[in-house]
């Protein structure tokens, strides 16, 4: 009986190989994809377990973990939440994380690679695991200044720094406090997400890059006159501006706002028409120039890409292959042409910028617990939206809205401010988005800014000119005194 | 006769001391880890607990040397070791779950008790049973006793059923697992019983298909222990010890009658039931879902892999040098202290912990199957190898269940899983092996030089 006791020995060292084998696979080879599952709450608690790092704006952290006597053993705790949520985010035991907690996960939870020396100091130091600090390129008091201007009303506040790309400021409203989804009671997390997601007016969704997209009206025409400038039209061409402008194949046709008339003998300049924001005009132009020029324009200017700033943010759409009558709506900024708040910064931030559009970005240097610098975001040319002649010719026009046009209501005194206004239809019965894209001072800007306030608020009769311009002002006349300080 | 001095350093009982010092230094550091990590460190607490195991390993060591001295030396050491982990885990447990859910447990004060008295069993196998030959008198006996210890929990009024299986007894209100020890009797009854039956199951018998059968009347008895007791696996709903039982019985004829082709025929027959059952009972097909497609979202959410899932989660949490004790969550896979011992284990001591684990398993299993080789008896042959056998098939089906090579079924790991029954089960074959090891390496010494 010795010989197959022997064998069986040996299927029992098999029996035992086949444990140490699926043993090695779930703790080592399968480990790092069963650690990433959703479902393993353990990733989260060890998460909590370490000092998270905080998020900064101008040298102050916004953003920071306390320690505190439960199993968790750090609060995240937000100062000014409500304020700064649309670049934060929120990080919470029940519903994960948002904004840059999601985005810089890794750095502030302090498990990337580029904190792999860090870690092994840690550890050989005996200290706890830290994460790393996320200084933003936000600017408190224009975000603040922003903020207030929007005060209650949905919508939305991007600025940016045409000559770097760095986001100065991007509000969104209505807001949330992330601290109340920061609670380590799973019931009140529950009850505040509850409370949010069931609001109507939606505080979660950050509408500055991730809402759903707004059409962008008038402003719209900024894209359309340079794609006219570009195609050897002058600001002082003239274009045919009739009263009402039959749209092709179609019964309808387009007038101007509140039925004005453009201009009495129907021809204006290109100049006096984007001043006026003539949408016969436009929309005339637009079929002239066909929807190849304009497509390709609008992808110049950033069209149809999905950003990482890092914060993911929604492309920004045009029409697919549409007819004349659809090209004649998309050059007025309706039909299918989509943008987000970001997006229509970016298009003033180009054309402030001399033509070259500069990658927006949000996160400017990661700094590691000891305060050497993990990485720097470097400002990067993103394209060459236009050129630097068109980009003149088109700055003057812009600053003639702001003069004699549309958006007196962004003028400041001493400066020259370049805007365009925008006041995009939605439908039959809801008031128009108001919309003001502008930069300042026109011919070096220190800030461009783009402005949306939802459905004009309620208020009938409001254009962008009227409510969205005076947010505008108020944002560039702090960024230029912030400037003329050196505090920007 | 050889002399003194020469037999004591073969009978190996200073190899146990020195290995007895060792596992019992990782049990008490054990325990001081668990305590630390838990902040309830009290240095004099812990040097009670030190002397208190060091008495108990100490005594049976001195047990050992007077009445079995030529005992293998490794089981014990093994052995203990393996229990002093099970204990500081379970105690961490009892801190988890106090900590995060508030529960207030003492598992761990219990199993001490139980662990105590699973060494006393031990020793007393080894005080009373000065031969293990004698039990082959008890064949029959055994056959018996075993059903009974399987039948009882179906008794009106003494059985109860917990998680829908139907394997304890209620007794002074405490609650036993007869099946444990309804194990130890059924290796004894196919021990006592192959060894006089062997050669008629090997060579009498017609010849079908090339493969020799025995004739009904050798085979009448077994069949019928094997098929009321898979009967009664159906009625009690115990899958675990089901499969167990049906391969401690393929691994013993195989021993005794070498023929292959009955280990393929009853594989086979298995197969044949497993796949029969998956399709006839929503249980065990819903055990077949939870083990193929763990992961998926439905099956997940639907519970029933559940308890498998997050004692992966935990493992692959532990990684390759595991959180350390008192470090990981544990207590988030349900009857962490139990069912899922081993993921716990794995999660705070790693895949290193675990490899250790199951290495200690494999050196007690092949310690067994080499008493079985050297003992001269028949009957302690098979015990031994059925003993051994036994436990690894138990810790495969136990491990495997919950590392996802076999399905998940309810059996309890040997020395570290919380509960009497086995503590006190697996203690007695320990007991059982040292006595048989003991009679195969003195045999080994007289016929040496």
């Amino acid at each position: 009986m010795n010989e197959p006791a022997r064998r069986l020995s040996v299927i029992v060292l098999l029996l035992f190989l086949a444990l140490m084998g699926s043993a090695s696979w779930i703790q080592v080879l399968d480990a790092e994809e069963l650690n990433q599952d959703p479902r393993n709450v353990r990733t989260l608690y060890r998460e909590y377990g370490n000092f998270r790092g905080p998020i900064v704006v101008d040298g102050e952290a916004v953003v920071w973990s306390d320690p505190v006597d439960d199993p968790f053993n750090f609060q995240r705790t937000y100062a000014d939440g409500p304020l700064y949520a649309s670049a934060t985010g929120f990080y919470s035991i029940v519903y994960g994380r948002s904004g840059l907690e999601q985005s810089e996960n890794e750095l502030l939870s302090g498990t990337a690679d580029a904190l792999f020396w860090t870690r092994l100091g840690n550890l050989f130091a005996g200290e706890q695991q830290q994460g790393a600090s996320v200084e933003t390129t936000l600017n408190g008091t224009l975000q603040r200044v922003a903020a207030d201007q929007l005060g209650d009303r949905p919508g939305a506040v991007v600025a940016l720094e045409p000559s770097t790309g760095e986001i100065l400021a991007m509000v969104t409203s209505p807001t949330y406090d992330p601290a109340v989804l920061a609670s380590h009671s799973t019931a009140e997390v529950n009850s505040a997400y509850e409370e949010l997601v069931n609001q109507e007016d939606g505080p979660l969704v950050n509408r500055a890059i991730a809402g759903d997209t707004y059409p962008p009206g008038s402003t719209f025409k900024l894209v359309v006159s340079a794609a006219a400038l570009e195609s050897g039209y002058t600001p002082e061409t003239e274009l045919y501006a009739p009263e009402e402008l039959e749209l092709p194949g179609t019964s309808a046709t387009i007038g101007n706002y509140l039925g004005e008339v453009c201009s009495p003998d129907d021809y204006m300049s290109l100049q006096d028409a984007l001043r006026i924001s003539c949408n016969t005009a436009f929309a005339d132009l637009g079929m002239s120039l066909g929807w190849g020029v304009l497509e390709r324009k609008a992808t110049d200017f950033g069209w149809g890409e999905e950003l990482d700033i890092p914060l993911p943010v929604t492309a920004s759409r045009l029409p697919e292959d549409p007819n004349e009558s659809q090209v004649a709506m998309s050059s007025i900024g309706q039909y299918n042409v989509r943008a987000t708040p970001l997006q229509m910064a970016m298009v003033a931030a180009a054309i402030g910028n001399d033509g070259t559009l500069m990658r927006p970005y949000l996160v400017d240097t990661v700094r590691a617990p000891d305060l050497q610098v993990v990485s720097t975001t470097e400002p990067e040319v993103m394209r060459e939206s236009m050129t630097r002649a068109d980009s003149d010719d088109l700055t003057d026009m812009m600053v003639e809205v702001v003069n004699n046009g549309s958006g007196r209501g962004a003028q400041i005194a001493g400066v020259e401010v370049a805007g365009k206004t925008g006041t995009a239809e939605t439908g039959r019965d809801t008031p128009p988005h108001a919309w003001f894209v502008s930069f300042a001072p026109a011919d070096d800007p220190a800030i461009a800014i783009a402005v949306i306030i939802e459905e004009s608020a309620g208020q009938s009769g409001s254009t962008g000119g009227t409510i969205a311009a005076p947010v505008a002002k108020a944002v560039m006349e702090e960024a230029l005194r912030l400037d003329a300080e050196g505090d920007l | 006769m050889a002399t003194v001095a020469e037999l004591q350093v073969r009978a190996g009982r200073r190899a146990e001391l020195g290995l007895l010092a060792v596992s019992w230094a990782i049990i008490v550091l054990a325990r001081a880890l668990v305590d630390y990590h838990a902040d309830v460190l009290v240095l004099a607490e812990l040097g009670w607990y030190a002397l208190a195991t060091g008495a108990l390993m100490g005594g049976a060591h001195l047990l050992m040397r007077r009445y079995a001295a030529n005992a293998d030396p490794v089981l014990l050491p093994a052995v203990f070791a393996l229990n002093g982990v099970g204990l500081a885990m379970i105690r961490r447990l009892d801190f988890a779950y106090a900590q995060y859910e508030g529960r207030d447990t003492s598992f761990g004060t219990t199993q001490i008790g139980w662990s105590i008295a699973g060494v006393a069993l031990a020793m007393s196998v080894i005080f009373l049973l000065r031969d293990h030959r004698k039990l082959r008198r008890f064949t029959y006996t055994a056959g018996i006793v075993g059903l009974v210890l399987y039948l009882l929990p179906l008794v009106p009024g003494l059985g109860v059923e917990i998680n829908g299986a139907r394997i304890w007894i209620s007794v002074l209100g405490r609650s036993l697992q007869p099946g444990e020890f309804a194990k130890i009797a059924m290796v004894v009854f196919f021990a006592g019983y192959l060894v006089t039956n062997r050669d008629t199951l090997t060579l009498a018998g017609p010849k079908f298909l090339g493969l020799r059968f025995p004739r009904p009347r050798d085979m009448g008895p077994l069949l019928v222990v094997w098929a009321a007791a898979l009967l009664l696996m159906v009625y009690e709903r115990d899958l675990g010890a089901s499969l167990l039982f049906f391969g401690i019985f393929l691994g013993m004829l195989y021993v005794a009658t070498q023929r292959i082709s009955w280990v393929i025929t009853g594989l086979a027959l298995f197969a044949f039931g497993a796949v029969v059952a998956g399709i006839v009972f929503p249980h065990v097909r819903a055990r077949y879902d939870g083990w193929l497609h763990a992961l998926d979202a439905d099956v997940y959410s639907s519970g029933t892999s559940y308890q498998l899932v997050g004692g992966m989660f935990g493992m692959a949490s532990g990684g390759l040098f595991g959180t350390g004790l008192g470090e990981g969550r544990p207590d988030l896979v349900p009857y962490a202290e139990s069912d899922f011992i081993i993921a716990s284990l794995g999660e705070e001591l790693g895949l290193t912990g675990l490899m250790a684990i199951l290495a200690l398993y494999l050196i007690i299993v092949q310690r067994a199957f080499r008493m079985s080789i050297g003992v001269r008896d028949g009957f302690g042959k098979l015990l031994a190898a059925g003993l051994g056998f036994a436990l690894a098939l138990q810790v495969f089906i136990v491990v495997g269940g919950v590392t996802r090579v076999i399905p998940l079924t309810g059996l309890t790991t040997p020395w570290l899983a919380y509960g009497g029954s086995s503590m006190l089960a697996n203690w007695i074959v320990v007991g059982l092996l040292l006595r048989i090891s003991d009679q195969a390496r003195r045999s080994a010494q007289e016929v040496g030089p």
